[in-house]
């Protein structure tokens, strides 16, 4: 199993960096929250694009 | 109960590059309708409100203090090893202008769509396009929990740098994280600024982007960055956060200060794409990727751009053709417009990520000795090839 992007909501600002950056358009900003679609490949792409690192990697090492 | 709708125009999205077109569409006659998935148009904002004057003329924007904060006289290019270069607005040839209030300013252009005879609606989405003989012909929309299909004989994708509009109809707009930057940014009261400039800070400060300082009022400032997102390592939460946490706290003028907003996103800072359309769709503003790649700024090419697909989805209506073919009159206008700039803006981009700080003070140096009456990328570059000429190897060809 690969690590899986997640979402802290807590720190969520709603702005769409991780939508735009994503290869596969696996992500849709509802108004206020980010959606994670099936077809995420767990490329990590939304993690390092979030400027306020709400989004991170995990799953085993 | 929702029901079905059926338009001419349906514009997805209503910033800049939405509410142009839309206004264009409608005041050449096409019953059109803009839909904005936020409860409010222009908020929250997502952008560092630094805007040149020059263009608004061209598109009939008049200058409104109800959105504009600031006016600057001019900008200055700090290097890291903190030398200056001071544009004034004559030598840059008038591109400094206005710090804008982003949200009163969308709003604004809201309003002339509006006027012109635009429906709106906000809290409403697209989630899916609806296909007619093989071309889009709408998209089914949501509004308040309730799911509804919006008809449309063209459709316009003004859908922002999360654009997935354009990607369902299968154009290409996906990006490289080299042609992207991510960004942070306060609004920030009670700091000590010079009100007369918007300032730019490069270097490893902000790799592969910049720190903008743009005056809101006599002590007040957007303070904000953007970095390459291919410099941005895996594990490294929240990077542009940091590096601007981190460039603040190194300035006492800007520390003293106090956040009132904060504001994330992202922007495209691309070559201009091959394709921006489909039968029976249109891609304007970021969802096209029409941002400037050098500076970032989007708002200028939305508008006018927007203005070229409102015209050409009206002819459309008109003369019954949805065709991609069709829409390339809109292709043909915006490239006329801005293609080249963008193309050469670009490779300019691309040149100056790879730069160290020790470059940069040294270009910064070449620059901050001239007195030039106009800047523009290719002066820049003329410039500091007289001096060092190993810099800019890359871009002879586009200096000759």
């Amino acid at each position: 199993m690969a690590k899986k992007p997640v979402i802290d909501r807590d720190y969520c600002m709603h702005c769409g960096a991780c939508v735009g950056c994503c290869p596969e358009n696996a992500l849709t900003l509802h108004e206020v929250w980010i959606e994670f679609l099936p077809n995420c490949t767990c490329c990590g792409i939304c993690a390092r694009a979030c400027p306020a690192g709400a989004i991170y990697m995990e799953g085993p090492k | 109960m929702m029901h079905d709708l059926e338009y001419d125009v349906l514009v997805v999205g209503a910033g800049p590059a939405g509410s142009v077109t839309a206004k264009h569409a409608a005041r050449n006659g096409a019953r059109t309708l803009m839909i904005e998935k936020r409860q409010e148009i222009g908020s929250p904002v997502r952008c560092g409100e630094g805007i040149a004057r020059a263009w608004l003329d061209e598109l009939g924007i008049k200058p409104d203090k109800k959105w504009i904060s600031w006016q600057v006289t001019g900008a200055r290019i700090f290097s890291p090893n903190g030398s200056v270069v001071k544009l004034t607005e004559k030598m840059a040839g008038n591109e400094v202008g206005y710090v804008i209030e982003r949200d009163n300013f969308d709003r604004a252009l809201a309003e002339d769509a509006a006027s012109a005879g635009a429906d709106i609606m906000v809290k409403t989405s697209a989630v899916e396009l609806i296909r007619k003989d093989g071309r889009v012909a709408g998209v089914k929309a949501k509004h308040m929990g309730e799911s509804f299909n919006i008809r449309a004989k063209v459709v316009i994708g003004a859908d922002g740098f999360e654009s997935q509009l354009g990607r369902w109809a299968g154009i290409d707009t996906s990006l490289k994280p080299s042609d992207v930057n991510v960004c942070f940014e306060y609004t920030m009261r009670h700091i000590d600024h010079d009100p007369n400039f918007n300032d730019f800070y490069v270097g490893s400060c902000a790799p592969g982007g910049y720190i903008w300082v743009f005056v809101k009022g006599p002590d007040s400032a957007n303070i904000g960055i953007g970095t390459q997102l291919s410099k941005i390592k895996a594990g490294e939460r929240g990077a542009p956060k940091r590096y601007l946490d981190a460039f603040i706290a190194k300035h006492p003028e800007y520390a003293k200060g106090t956040p009132i907003r904060e504001v994330a996103g992202a922007v495209s800072c691309c070559q201009p794409l091959d394709s921006v359309t489909a039968d029976g769709i249109m891609l304007v503003g970021d969802a096209a990727r029409q941002i400037d790649p050098l500076t970032g700024g989007g708002v200028a090419n939305s508008c006018r751009a927007g203005k070229v697909a409102g015209e050409v989805a009206a002819q459309a209506v008109k003369a019954g053709d949805f065709s991609k073919r069709f829409f390339q009159a809109y292709e043909k206008g915006w490239r006329a417009r801005f293609e080249d700039q963008m193309f050469r803006n670009w490779m300019a981009k691309e040149k100056l990520v790879t730069l160290s700080d020790e470059t940069f003070d040294k270009a910064c140096e070449v620059l901050a000795e001239a007195k030039l009456e106009v800047v523009n990328t290719l002066e820049i570059l003329r410039l500091i090839q007289r001096k060092y000429p190993e810099l800019i190897k890359e871009f002879e060809d586009m200096i000759k």
